[in-house]
C-alpha cells in the first residue's frame, strides 16, 4: 500500500452498474479489475493476471471470492489478490475500494 | 522423509512447487533426462518458432524461484529402472536413488512414422531441441509437410505460413478432429487453414518418405506424391511408462491411479500429468489428459496425498490453442457427448459449440475467439448443468440445432 497522501481516488461506477459475481476492468495508466462477489461486495485487485498477460476485470470468471483467468484458469482471492492454484504463483496487487453515495471509488 | 520426482517439466516441477506452497519442509529431489533449465510445453509449436524470437525455450520459472523452492534438481538424468520393494530407481548412468514418496512426471512420447529417423529435416515437437531445431529450419523451407492436424501440427502448420512457406496438412480422418469434435465442428475449426492459404489434404494416409539423407517428398497411400524440405509429424503420443514395465507397478493407458493419483497397488509411488490414467470425478470414469492445466492441476492433488491439506474439486478439464493468430478453446470432454448447439462460424464470426451427453447434460465446448463466454459454460460443465439451459444464457438465442 502506498502512503495515503500520495494516493488517487479514482471513481469506478455506481454500486447498481455491477452485478453481484461480476467484474469490470477501471482503464487508466494502472489498469484495475473491481469485482462485486455473490453477497454484494467490492474488491479490487490489480487487472492484469501475474501469470501471463491477460485482462481479470474484463474476461475472467468470479466464483465465490475467487477469480480464474481464461487463459490458463489460474485463481486468486479477490479480497487478498493472494494466489489460489498454480500457474499462478504471484500475488495480485489489491486495492482499497470505497463505497459513497451509491458510488464506488478505488484508492490506488 | 524425502521426495522423489521423476521428469522435469510442467507436471513435475509444478508438484515441487505445490508441496512447498503445502508446507513440505523436507528434501526434494526432481530428475529430468533434458539438460534444459525447466521449460513450458505449450510456447514449443507457438511463440518459440516465431520469426520475432531466437528459439530459446520460455522457462517454468526462474533460477532465483528454483533456488527459492530449495529442491535438488539433477538436470541430463534419464531414470531407467523403479524397485518398488527396496524402494529405489535406478539411472540410465547406474546411479540409485532412494525415496520415500515417488512422483513420477515422465509425460509422453510423440508417436512417429517409419523412416523418419533415416532422413533428415523430419521432427515431432515435443522438446526444446525440437523447436529450436525447428526454429532455425523454418526461414529456408519452402515446402513444409505437415502430417496430422491435430492441435501441434496445425499451430506448426499456422507458424510456417507465416514465414511464407508452401504449406500442406496431410490428415487421415476426412475431417480434422471429428473423433473429438464431430465432424460438423471439426470442419468449422480446420476451415482456418484454407482461410490462410494452407493446403489440407483429408481422408488420404501417410506411406512413405523419400530423400537422400534429407527429406525430399511426402508419399501417400494414393501416390500422390508431396514435395518436402521440412516435415513435422504431428500424430499423437504415447504414454512414457517403458521404463517401468517391470516394476509391476499397473500400466495401461498409462499408469493407473486412484482419485488422489496414488499409484494403484503402489504404497506412496504417485503419477502426475500426461502420463497418468485417474477417475475424473466429472466424468465418473478414468481419464488420461495430456493438457498443460491438467499437469498443473494433478501437481496440488499429488502435494495434497504427500502433504496433506484439502484438495480442489474436480475440474472441467481445458485446453487452448492459437492458430493464425485466432485463439481456439476447448473445455470439458466434448468427446463424451455430441454436438447439440453450434453458433457462428460464417467468415470471421466466433464459434461456439456445446456438446451434451445422452441426459442432456454438458459435458464440454469449443469456442473460437471468446474467452469470457468460454468461463460461463465451464460453469455449467462444472455444475452438470442441463445443455438447454445453457444455451438459453447464450448470444444469439438461436442455436443451429436446439
Amino acid at each position: 500500500m502506498k502512503d495515503t497522501q500520495t494516493m488517487e481516488r479514482r471513481l469506478a461506477c455506481s454500486v447498481d452498474d455491477l452485478e453481484c459475481g461480476s467484474s469490470m476492468t477501471l482503464q487508466g495508466a494502472v489498469r484495475i479489475a473491481v469485482y462485486r462477489n455473490d453477497d454484494g461486495d467490492f474488491f479490487a485487485t490489480a487487472d492484469t493476471c501475474t501469470h501471463e498477460n491477460w485482462s481479470l476485470g474484463e474476461d475472467s470468471d468470479l466464483e465465490g471470492n475467487e477469480v480464474i483467468c481464461p487463459l490458463h484458469m489460474a485463481r486468486f482471492d479477490i479480497r487478498t489478490g493472494r494466489p489460489l492454484c498454480l500457474p499462478a504463483t504471484i500475488a495480485l496487487a489489491t486495492y482499497e475500494v470505497q463505497i459513497e453515495d451509491g458510488k464506488v471509488y478505488v484508492l490506488c | 522423509m524425502s521426495v522423489l520426482i521423476v521428469g522435469a517439466s510442467v507436471a513435475g516441477i509444478r508438484t515441487a512447487q505445490a508441496l512447498r506452497m503445502r508446507g513440505y519442509s523436507d528434501l526434494i529431489t526432481v530428475i529430468g533426462e533434458e539438460i534444459h533449465h525447466p521449460y513450458d510445453k505449450p510456447p514449443l509449436s507457438k511463440d518459440m518458432l516465431l520469426p520475432e524470437g531466437d528459439g530459446s525455450p520460455v522457462q517454468l520459472l526462474s533460477a532465483e524461484e528454483i533456488n527459492a523452492l530449495d529442491v535438488q534438481l539433477r538436470l541430463g538424468v534419464r531414470a531407467a529402472k523403479l524397485n518398488t520393494s527396496t524402494r529405489e530407481i535406478s539411472t540410465e548412468d547406474g546411479e540409485i536413488l532412494g525415496f520415500d514418496d515417488l512422483v513420477i512426471a515422465t509425460g509422453v512420447t510423440p508417436r512417429t512414422l517409419p523412416g523418419a529417423t533415416e532422413l533428415g529435416g523430419i521432427y515431432t515437437v515435443r522438446n526444446a531441441d525440437d523447436a529450436s531445431a525447428l526454429r532455425e529450419r523454418l526461414p529456408h523451407a519452402r515446402h513444409v509437410v505437415v502430417v496430422g492436424s491435430g492441435f501441434i501440427g496445425s499451430e506448426f502448420a499456422s507458424v510456417a505460413s507465416g514465414y511464407g512457406a508452401d504449406v500442406t496438412i496431410v490428415e487421415a480422418q476426412d475431417v480434422p478432429m471429428a473423433h473429438i469434435l464431430g465432424s460438423e465442428v471439426g470442419a468449422l475449426v480446420s476451415s482456418l487453414h484454407a482461410e490462410n492459404g494452407v493446403r489440407l489434404l483429408t481422408g488420404t494416409s501417410f506411406d512413405h518418405f523419400t530423400g537422400d539423407g534429407q527429406v525430399e517428398s511426402v508419399v501417400l497411400a494414393d501416390g500422390r506424391v508431396l514435395p518436402a524440405d521440412l516435415v513435422v509429424i504431428g500424430i499423437g503420443a504415447k504414454p512414457a511408462i517403458e521404463w517401468l514395465s517391470d516394476s509391476g507397478l499397473p500400466l495401461g493407458n498409462g499408469i493407473e491411479c486412484d482419485e488422489q493419483l496414488c499409484v494403484l497397488g503402489a504404497d506412496r509411488i504417485y503419477a502426475a500429468g500426461d502420463v497418468a490414467h485417474w477417475p475424473h470425478g466429472l466424468y465418473g470414469k478414468s481419464l488420461r489428459i495430456e493438457h498443460w492445466t491438467n499437469a498443473n492441476e494433478h501437481a496440488d492433488i499429488v502435494a495434497a496425498s504427500i502433504a496433506g491439506g484439502p484438495t480442489r474439486r474436480p475440474q472441467p478439464p481445458y485446453v487452448w490453442s492459437d492458430q493464425y493468430g485466432h485463439r481456439i478453446q476447448i473445455v470439458g470432454r466434448p468427446s463424451e457427448g455430441r454436438a447439440v448447439s453450434v453458433r457462428g462460424g460464417s467468415g470471421s464470426e466466433p464459434v461456439v459449440a456445446i456438446y451434451a451427453g445422452t441426459d442432456g447434460v454438458v459435458v464440454g465446448a469449443v469456442v473460437l475467439d471468446n474467452p469470457r463466454l468460454l468461463m460461463k459454460i465451464r460453469k455449467a460443465i462444472a455444475n452438470r448443468a442441463q445443455a438447454v439451459t445453457l444455451d438459453a444464457l447464450l448470444d444469439p438465442p438461436v442455436s443451429t440445432r436446439l
